[in-house]
């Protein structure tokens, strides 16, 4: 099986560290299989730099399976680039074709500084879990696993927003840099399930309070976390999130 | 001199009496107390939240930039527990007894028996943390078979537990970081732990953001550092999964067991070129349904489809024709090579076999058709539905496939190949998990005691956890209710500064070679020469080989490497210097143990040592015992014996015929 190969120039976002300013530069890459990874395409790039003696490119990365969340990169003015439900390390260079030219960005948001390149620190993200995404049981209280009967429609639900990999993309794509997928994801995962009930409205107003501490933007509902979050978060997260703010909102002010 | 400090007294009453007797720290005095959790996968993760929650001050590291991101993340299939939900014969004993047989008998009954005496608490406290397991439709927990075991004890989140798992042990993680009792550092990469008068004092950690060296003092080290997978280069761990950690501390005295038993797994995507960086795990799963073949016929290089029936070899099926395409791992593994290696394998490379779908598609779109009472359906609707009920069982990993290879699975075979995926072996650890450095421990797939030569499917995840949320909590008090005599030394005492200086020296050192060679291409070269020659079948010769390549490819890495960027700044290429140069030296240790191991036990399989049928040979007259390899200079090692009794099961030859 002969696979196609194709020669590319990537635009990429170089900075030296938190305090400078970055700027885009050029490189070629040749001979770039189809069947590569569009990371192993950068390591290909990387080590081309290496042999000239130039500072490989910083990029974030390690499972490589689409689930530790960890890759983040802002491709042509995508975050994790053209393929549906689909993170960086995923993408594939089928997706491209012989003589593109291909930008490559990090995630721009206040609440995600650059590092260095296209490396950004989600920091912010732990620090919104620690405001309130867990319930408080230490080890050693729990009951008996099957004393709690939970409906199966509950837990599919609940299991469908706690597959958020927290990567950031949601933020990246929006124009106002609003973590409310992210943080709909949490506090879903938690108020369909009957465990996460004693805790429901702290945990919603606390952590809505960390998110905007942290300087993320509003939420004016155009969808475009939902287009490109890579496991498919949907925006009705968003709707119960406003509810249960909503309603813990009332109860507080009794 | 090794003492493993079993407990004495009957297998089933040895935890409950440890617990019953250990030594306890008052809560005014855990507060004064500092311990380092390094490591925030299942093990770490789960060990930093319980210790913070009982009051100790813990210190956690990781090298990604949150802790959720841990290579336990990655995790499929499940987690074994022995809750006998099903009521299908399961029992703590039964559990036990599976993964010593499963391990080939080379793991200690006391550990793998406090193993499954937890295994049900891990259930109830994930529940109650919100992990949203697989349910039924009248809400209780569903649970699947897994790895060719007889009952149904694997519980699990659809093909993503590992992820579900690490979500609730990182939350509960951070509730103690909001309370102030866990202080996380992310981004940072241990470098070397400081030992005092013979006691773990704290460690020396890089600072990834900024190339920083700090000093953490601890009256206890936890590693929790994960598996060493990656001498391989290529396999299914995560990029930055590595052996560091754990070797710093073998360099410092801990005592390395078992280096040579290395888990292959039979399916996974195969190698696809020069470029690759990973390769990726088809869950174990995709056995329960699929066939597994390759042509009867050499070289036979027809479409996969174009190949009629009688000319296919269904070589599991044929040769074990109890188990068939169940066999355990090892076995499955080796089957493929055996296969690819007389010439039969297929693809581009020859280097893979087929895994079918279209009997499983064809039988369960039967299935659906006479649910409709319908015996006329044609075939192409029939072929549909079957279709459509594996979407549902698998669509995940078929998507996944898809991806990857740009191949339809649904229409032409999946074509896989083993990869390296788990190790067994790790830092030796007494039952109290304890290493052999004073007040340094090992949790999680770093330390080596519970698979024995072969680990089952679903229980290194158990095995995280339980020494995380169950095991540690009691034995590190055993341990730290005498340090609260000792006051807490200043990082500006002598040990620290030398040991500091001992890894600002070695970064210097590794940063003015100014070589050629990048760290990748050494990695790469190191990489073939395991998969070659200490992979799914080694022998004497190649092993010998291997060793001298090895110490070869050392010093040329040692003159030759060339690493950009500098040292005080974020700079990946050095960190992965670092971590590449103590792959090296866990390379040729590897190859020593494997060539010391005259047997084929588990995971390692000694070509010398075979039945004439070609399975695995153990020699337990001989071999009976973990090898535990103390450092003793460079490129020179002492082997200690801790002997392996069993009181309770009876060893005999594993048979899946
Ligand atoms: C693809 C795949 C699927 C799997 N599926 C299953 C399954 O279905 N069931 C099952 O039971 N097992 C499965 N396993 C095995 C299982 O996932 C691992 O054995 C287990 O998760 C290891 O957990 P751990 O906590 O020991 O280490 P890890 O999760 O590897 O965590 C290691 C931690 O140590 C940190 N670290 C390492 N070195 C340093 C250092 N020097 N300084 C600072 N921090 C450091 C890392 O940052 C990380 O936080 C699977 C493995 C793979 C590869
Ligand atoms: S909601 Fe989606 S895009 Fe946002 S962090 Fe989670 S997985 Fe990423
Ligand atoms: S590298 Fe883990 S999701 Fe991409």
């Amino acid at each position: 099986m002969a696979h196609k190969s194709m020669n590319l120039t990537l635009k990429v976002w170089r900075q030296k560290n938190a305090k400078t300013t970055g700027q885009f530069e050029s490189y070629q890459v040749k001979n770039i299989s189809e069947e590569m990874s569009f990371l192993e395409m950068f390591d290909v790039l990387n080590e081309q730099l290496v042999q000239e003696n130039k500072e490989p490119i910083a990029f974030d990365h390690d499972c490589r399976e689409g689930i530790c969340g960890m890759c983040s990169m802002y491709i042509d003015g995508k975050p994790h680039g053209p393929w549906q439900a689909n993170t960086t390390c995923q993408l594939h260079m089928r997706a491209f074709k012989d003589g593109d030219t291909i930008t490559v960005e990090p995630w721009r948001a206040n609440a995600f500084p650059v590092l260095k390149d296209l490396v950004v620190d989600r920091t912010s993200f732990d620090r919104i879990i620690q405001a309130g995404g867990y319930v408080s049981v230490n080890t050693g209280n729990a009951v008996d696993g099957n004393s709690l009967p939970i409906n199966k429609n509950a837990a599919d639900d609940s299991f469908a927003a706690a597959m958020c990999i927290g990567c950031g993309a949601c933020v990246a794509a929006c124009k106002n840099s609003s973590a409310m997928l992210f943080l709909s994801a949490k506090v879903s995962h938690l108020a369909l399930l009957p465990q996460g009930d004693p805790e429901r409205s702290t945990r919603v107003m606390n952590m809505v309070a960390q998110m905007d501490k942290e300087g993320f933007g509003a939420c004016t509902n155009t969808g475009a976390c939902e287009a490109t979050c890579p496991k498919e978060i949907s925006l009705s997260n968003i709707a119960r999130l406003n509810q249960e703010y909503l309603l813990s909102s009332l109860t507080a002010s009794n | 001199m090794l003492d493993a400090k079993i407990p004495a007294g009957p297998l089933e009453s040895k935890w409950s009496d440890y617990k019953g007797h250990c030594k306890l720290v008052n809560p005014a005095n855990k507060r004064k107390l500092e311990v380092i959790v390094v490591g925030t996968g299942l093990a770490g993760a789960s060990a930093a939240a319980t210790l913070g929650e009982l009051g100790y001050k813990v210190k956690a590291f990781c090298f990604q930039d949150s802790p959720r991101r841990a290579h336990s993340i990655a995790a499929q299939g499940g987690i074994n527990a022995a809750k006998n939900y099903q009521n299908d014969g399961d029992s703590i004993f039964r559990l036990f007894y599976d993964t010593i047989k499963g391990g080939d008998y080379r793991a200690r009954e006391a550990n793998v028996h406090r193993l499954s005496e937890v295994s049900g608490s891990i259930i109830d406290q994930c529940v109650a943390q919100g992990v949203p397991f697989a349910r039924e439709y009248g809400g209780l927990l569903s649970n699947r078979s897994f790895g060719g075991t007889q009952v149904q004890r694997t519980f699990y989140a659809a093909g993503q537990t590992g992820q579900q798992l690490l979500i609730g042990a990182y939350q509960a993680l951070e509730r103690q970081v909001a309370l102030g009792n866990v202080k996380m550092y992310a981004r940072h990469e241990m470098l070397d732990i400081v030992m005092v008068e013979g006691k773990a004092r704290g460690i020396i950690a890089r600072n990834l953001v900024n190339g920083e060296l700090e000093r953490h003092f601890g009256s206890a080290v936890l590693l929790c550092t994960g598996g060493y997978g990656n001498v391989f280069y290529l396999s299914t761990n995560a990029m930055g999964s590595n052996v560091t950690a754990a070797w710093k501390a073998h360099r410092k005295g801990a005592a390395f067991a078992n280096p040579c038993f290395t888990q292959i797994h039979p399916t996974c995507i195969p190698v696809s070129g020069d470029h690759q960086s990973k390769l990726t795990l088809m869950s174990e799963s995709l056995r329960n349904d699929g066939r597994i073949w390759v042509p009867a016929k050499k070289d036979d290089s027809r479409k996969p489809n174009e190949i009629p029936e009688q000319e296919r070899d269904y070589y599991l099926e044929r040769r074990y024709p109890a188990f068939g395409n169940l066999v355990p791992r090892d076995v499955a593994s080796r089957a493929a090579k055996e296969r690819c290696d007389a010439g039969y394998g297929v693809g581009s490379s020859k280097q893979a076999v087929y895994l079918d779908y279209a009997a499983a598609i064809e039988r369960y779109g039967k299935i659906e058709a006479s649910k409709q009472g319908n015996d006329n359906v044609p075939k192409e609707e029939i072929i549909a539905m079957g279709k459509q009920v594996v979407k549902e069982k698998y669509g995940n990993l078929f998507d996944m496939y898809q991806k990857i290879t740009g191949e339809n699975p649904y229409e032409v075979p999946m074509r896989i190949y083993p990869a390296v995926h788990y190790t067994m072996g790790g830092l030796w650890v007494d039952y109290e998990l304890q290493t052999t450095l004073s007040g340094v421990y090992a949790l999680g797939e770093a330390n080596f005691s519970d698979h024995g030569a072969n680990r089952l499917g679903a229980s290194a995840l158990m095995q995280g956890l339980a020494d995380g949320y169950f095991v540690i909590p009691y034995t590190i008090g055993n341990y730290l209710a005498d340090e609260i005599y000792n006051k807490p030394i200043s990082t500006d005492h002598p040990a620290f500064v030398e040991a500091e200086k001992a890894v600002s020296d070695r970064i210097s050192q590794l940063k003015n070679i100014n070589g050629k060679q990048s760290v990748e291409s050494f990695h790469k070269r190191l990489g073939k020469i395991m998969w070659d020659k200490c992979g799914m079948a080694r022998n004497k010769e190649g092993l010998t080989e291997a060793i001298a390549e090895i110490q070869a490819l050392k010093k040329e890495f040692w003159s030759d490497v060339r690493i950009p960027g500098e040292i005080n700044e974020m700079n990946p290429e050095l960190d992965k210097a670092n971590r590449v140069a103590d792959f090296i030296e866990l390379g040729e240790l590897m190859c020593i143990d494997a060539l010391n191991r005259e047997e084929s036990c588990g995971g390692h399989f000694r070509e010398e040592f075979q039945t004439p049928e070609g399975e695995a040979l153990r020699d337990d007259a001989k071999f009976m015992y973990v090898a535990a390899w103390e450092f003793a200079g460079e490129s020179n090692w002492n082997l200690q014996k801790e002997p392996l009794v069993y009181d309770v099961i009876k060893p005999s030859q594993r048979n899946y015929k």
